[in-house]
């Protein structure tokens, strides 16, 4: 019988605070000195700030650094911000930007393995073992979800059942044939799975889900209990962002009392959004992110824009990582829909490059049976309204074909009268989502 | 020799319909033929009315979004098998029916369509002996 592992790696997880500080500091130091002397971009943005990486002596100094936002990922597309020759690049991933362009995230060979450390401490904390078998239904592709759990299993020594997104159906035979004890999946996606369940009929008995791991999109403490009810599992919420690795940045223990930060890779600050002075420990702002070990794309101070605030009590699990709370907010426009980032912006920018449609939207975003839906209403350009059915059709289809292929979610397209949305004259509400997610 | 037939489009909302009539009734414009083409999402509105430029403006004025298009006007004797007989003569020529509508009352029925080729359709009208209702025609009827 193996001895149960509760902590994968306790030489970091239960670290003194003081010597956490000292290998961060250590850590901080040499990124700051390899994306100075290596990224022209940092180079020139620290030179501006008046800072050489001689005056970054410690994490105590990290206020000195000016911020890295999306932006600046969007005006490098795609490579400007590696801190290594593509040579050494063994993976790319992708996720969405606020307008056509995605972001662009890079992994040297040395970064897949600090991935799968910490993908696998994700694991672990909570509560899997080598002997359980892991579905992983977040997709695989350029989106960090699918392969990012993919690894980290595959570290922990666990069965992994790739099997993506979508056929739900097809999911369900997978999970009750091949009998796996941990789901990973978003949580609007679980408690898809759980209604799926029920209606097929096949008892509960005859599966062996004891897990869930679920991330990419913010979920409550309500939605938490009702998957844990549904699919009796343990629900476990974990955290990431493909600009600092993707999943694996933090996650709950089994006391689900905040998640823990692996901060001797990315060393967490709480900022105020608007004056961008950093706050205290307790306190609720916008979470910044450092990555003090990767090579390929070392980041320093992101802006997540997710609202968070840092607990650094011990916890009764042991570890002495840093919690941060649930995120439930965010402090910009996107939205996160069934697990994917979408930027009203984008919309925008599909509906101007097609003739046959006004500018003049609004998205509507709504939960049905767990699901997130997006019905965008926009109006018809009267030069292109012509007389027939068929072509008004035409037009709905065409912009809804656009939309999916930019944007890579189906949203449902209703055309409006002219005029019938109504105008403002600062930032027109072009976004009303009745999700809630209380 | 073609009518002028305005489409109005509305979104499936109560109301617009009768805000289009009551726009165009206020200022006396006669309405000789309508239909509503519908889909689940929204409708089209066709109309043929006694002033179809003054149609036009009034509804775009009140925020509508309209258009214009030729339609064909073609009466017959209200007789069992003579609309068929007309559309035989369309189909003999590979001219296909966009859209129709039509209606009989007492001794002649008449019909108004949008074929896909309007130059073509009226040399059949007019070989095959087939009665055309011009807009002057409408202003009497």
């Amino acid at each position: 019988m193996q001895k149960k592992i509760e902590i994968w790696n306790e030489t970091f997880e239960c670290m003194s605070r003081e010597q956490m500080r000292e290998c961060q500091s250590r850590r901080l130091v040499e990124t700051v000195a390899r994306v100075y002397h290596n990224v022209p971009y940092y180079r020139s943005k620290m030179q501006q700030a008046g800072l050489t990486p001689d005056d970054i002596r410690s994490v105590d100094d990290l206020h000195k650094l000016p911020f890295t936002t999306k932006k600046d990922l969007r005006d490098n597309y795609p490579y400007g911000l590696f801190a290594v020759p593509m040579s050494e690049i063994v993976r790319v991933h992708a996720s969405s930007g606020t307008t056509g362009k995605p972001t662009v995230v890079g992994y040297t060979r040395k970064d897949l393995s600090t991935w799968s450390e910490v993908v696998a401490r994700t694991l672990t904390s909570a509560g899997v073992q080598r002997s359980d078998i892991v579905h992983v239904a977040y997709g695989y592709g350029l989106f960090t979800g699918g392969f990012g759990i993919h690894y980290g299993c595959e570290k922990l020594g666990a069965t992994v059942i790739p099997v993506s997104g979508g056929n739900t159906q097809r999911q369900i035979q997978l999970m009750h044939d091949f009998g796996p004890t941990v789901l990973a999946c978003t949580p609007s996606y679980a408690l898809y799975l759980a209604e799926a369940i029920k209606d097929s009929g096949i008892p509960r008995e005859e599966f062996k889900l004891r897990i869930g791991i679920f991330g990419a999109e913010p979920w409550t403490e309500n939605m938490r209990r009702e998957i844990e009810e549904k699919l009796q599992i343990k629900a476990i919420d974990i955290f990431g962002l493909s600009e600092v690795i993707g999943p694996g940045v933090s996650s709950e223990c089994q006391h689900q009392c905040g998640l823990h930060i692996y901060e001797d890779h990315f060393y967490p600050e709480i900022i105020d959004p608007e004056t961008l002075e950093v706050l205290p420990a307790g306190e609720t702002g916008e979470l910044v992110f450092s990555t003090i070990t990767k090579e390929g794309l070392p980041i320093l101070r992101y802006r997540t824009r997710d609202i968070t605030c840092l607990n650094y009590e011990k916890c009764e699990c042991g570890r002495t990582l840093v919690r941060m709370d649930k995120c439930i907010a965010r402090s910009d426009d996107m939205l996160i829909i069934r697990g994917v980032n979408l930027f009203p912006s984008q919309i925008e920018t599909v509906l101007l490059e097609m003739e046959e449609t006004s500018p003049h939207y609004i998205l509507y975003v709504d939960r049905i049976n767990n699901l997130d839906t997006l019905e965008l209403w926009v109006e018809v350009d009267e030069r292109f309204f012509g007389d027939q059915i068929r072509e008004l059709q035409a037009i709905a289809k065409k912009l809804q074909h656009n939309l999916e292929s930019r944007l890579g979610i189906s949203i449902t397209v209703k055309l409006v009268e002219p005029k019938s949305i109504a105008r403002s004259e600062g930032k027109a509400t072009r976004v009303v989502d009745k999700r809630k997610l209380i | 020799m073609t009518v002028r037939q305005l489409s109005i489009f509305l979104e499936n909302k109560t109301g617009r319909v009768t805000e289009v009539l009551d726009t165009l009734g206020s200022e006396k414009i006669r309405i000789h033929a309508m239909t509503i083409a519908d889909t689940s999402e929204f409708g089209i509105l066709r109309m043929v009315t006694s002033d179809p430029d003054k149609s036009l403006t009034l509804l775009k004025n009140r925020g509508f979004s309209v258009n214009m298009t030729d339609v064909l006007a073609l009466s017959t004797p209200a007789e069992a098998g003579r609309f068929a007989e007309i559309l035989q003569c369309f189909s003999a020529e590979k001219i296909s029916i966009e859209y129709m509508y039509a209606f009989s009352l007492g001794k002649t029925a008449y019909m108004i369509l949008r074929t896909d080729d309007c130059t073509r359709a009226l040399a059949i009208i007019a070989k095959n002996n087939l009665k055309l209702v011009t807009y002057d025609d409408l202003k009497f009827l």
